[in-house]
């Protein structure tokens, strides 16, 4: 996988990512690429509730909430829009 | 007067229920389907002295990924065959959408693509070429505005159109890696014999590859409900044989 990229759970608010790998089998992977969790696709890191999890994405027109057990497993690569 | 069941299917917050209401007035109750808990509307509604049977499928994303609803949704498109599928996509989220899309068509190519909310996307400053939607799906695209009630007739002429069998379109088929093939190409035969000539042998045979037992355990109990005692020794054999 290419150096830059992160977990999509480490990525701050505000952050655009492309995705580059989900690290999922089965069922789970299933319903990630189903949400639009697909490799290639941006994905915008919108806020954290109050406890930090689950997080809000952004993704193919969708607000979609991911806990850290999945986002952890979902790969991306920064493309800027991250908070200073 | 021929009687058309027609199943809506889509991702949720399409519009369904309000296209589902405006066609069937006041004539919808509300219904239930075999052995599920999902409950889901039925109504009528006549188009040029055609009677069809609407059934408003529950809204997902996908037909795959094993919640309550979206087996209920695959399980009906798969075993109570609806003459029409009818798959209501928003014209502001197209490519979310058209996952749903292939995978209904995959299924079936007794489908119409209806692309709601266009009045939406015009204000969005979306345009949508439909022409050429309809060329590489390979089976009638019609834009509405289920809210403004725009596009309805067009979009019941296509219905009609499939329904009756006047259109007789290739729906698009995906071609997959050659490993993919290859092991559809291996297991279709298996299949078919199971399965025969009634479910879509190919698609079946793609969910058998990617593990789904909850589509196994429901052509299980489906079979076993539909078939001669013959049949079903068959069936137990190769669905063994599938693993
Ligand atoms: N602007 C606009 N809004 C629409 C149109 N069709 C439906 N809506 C609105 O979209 C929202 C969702 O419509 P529903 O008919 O409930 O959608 P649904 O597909 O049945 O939703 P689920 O049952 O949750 O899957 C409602 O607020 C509708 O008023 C349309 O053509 N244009
Ligand atoms: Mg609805």
């Amino acid at each position: 996988m290419a150096g830059a990229a992160i977990p999509l759970s480490e990525a701050s608010n505000g952050s655009l990512l492309r995705i580059s790998g989900i690290d999922v089998q089965g069922v789970l992977r299933r319903r990630l690429l189903d949400l639009g969790f697909v490799t290639g696709n941006t994905v915008e890191v919108l806020r954290r509730s109050p406890l930090g999890d689950p997080v809000a994405f952004r993704v193919s027109n969708t607000t979609i909430a991911l806990r850290r057990e999945e986002s952890s497993l979902i790969y991306g690569e920064l493309l800027g829009g991250e908070e200073a | 007067m021929s009687h058309y069941t027609v199943a809506f299917a889509g991702n949720p917050n399409t519009g369904k229920s309000t296209l589902f209401n405006l066609l069937t007035g006041l004539r919808q109750h509300t219904g239930n389907w075999a052995g599920k808990t999902v409950t889901t509307a039925e109504g009528e509604f006549t188009h040029n002295q055609h009677v069809y049977r609407a059934v408003d499928l529950p809204g997902t994303y996908s037909l795959y990924s094993n919640s309550a609803d979206e087996e209920a949704a695959r399980d009906y498109i798969i075993f109570e065959q609806p003459v029409v599928t009818l798959v209501v996509l928003d014209a502001t989220s197209l490519e979310r959408n058209l996952n749903l899309a292939l995978q209904v068509l995959e299924i079936t190519g007794r489908a119409v693509v209806c692309i709601n909310l266009i009045d939406e996307a015009k204000k969005l400053g979306i345009s949508i070429n439909l022409k050429a939607i309809a060329r590489q799906l390979g089976v009638p695209v019609v834009a509405i505005s289920a809210r403004n009630q725009t596009g309805i007739g067009e979009l019941l002429d296509q219905l009609e159109r499939v329904a009756t069998g006047a259109f007789a379109g290739k729906p698009l088929k995906i071609t997959y890696s050659d490993e993919i093939e290859q092991g559809i190409a291996e297991l279709l035969p298996l299949v078919e014999q199971t399965v025969g000539s009634r479910y879509p042998a190919r698609w079946i045979a793609l969910r058998l590859m990617d593990g789904d037992s909850s589509l196994l355990s429901s052509l299980k109990t489906h079979m076993g409900r539909s078939t001669s005692p013959a049949h079903k020794e068959v069936a137990g054999h190769g669905v063994t044989a599938c693993h």
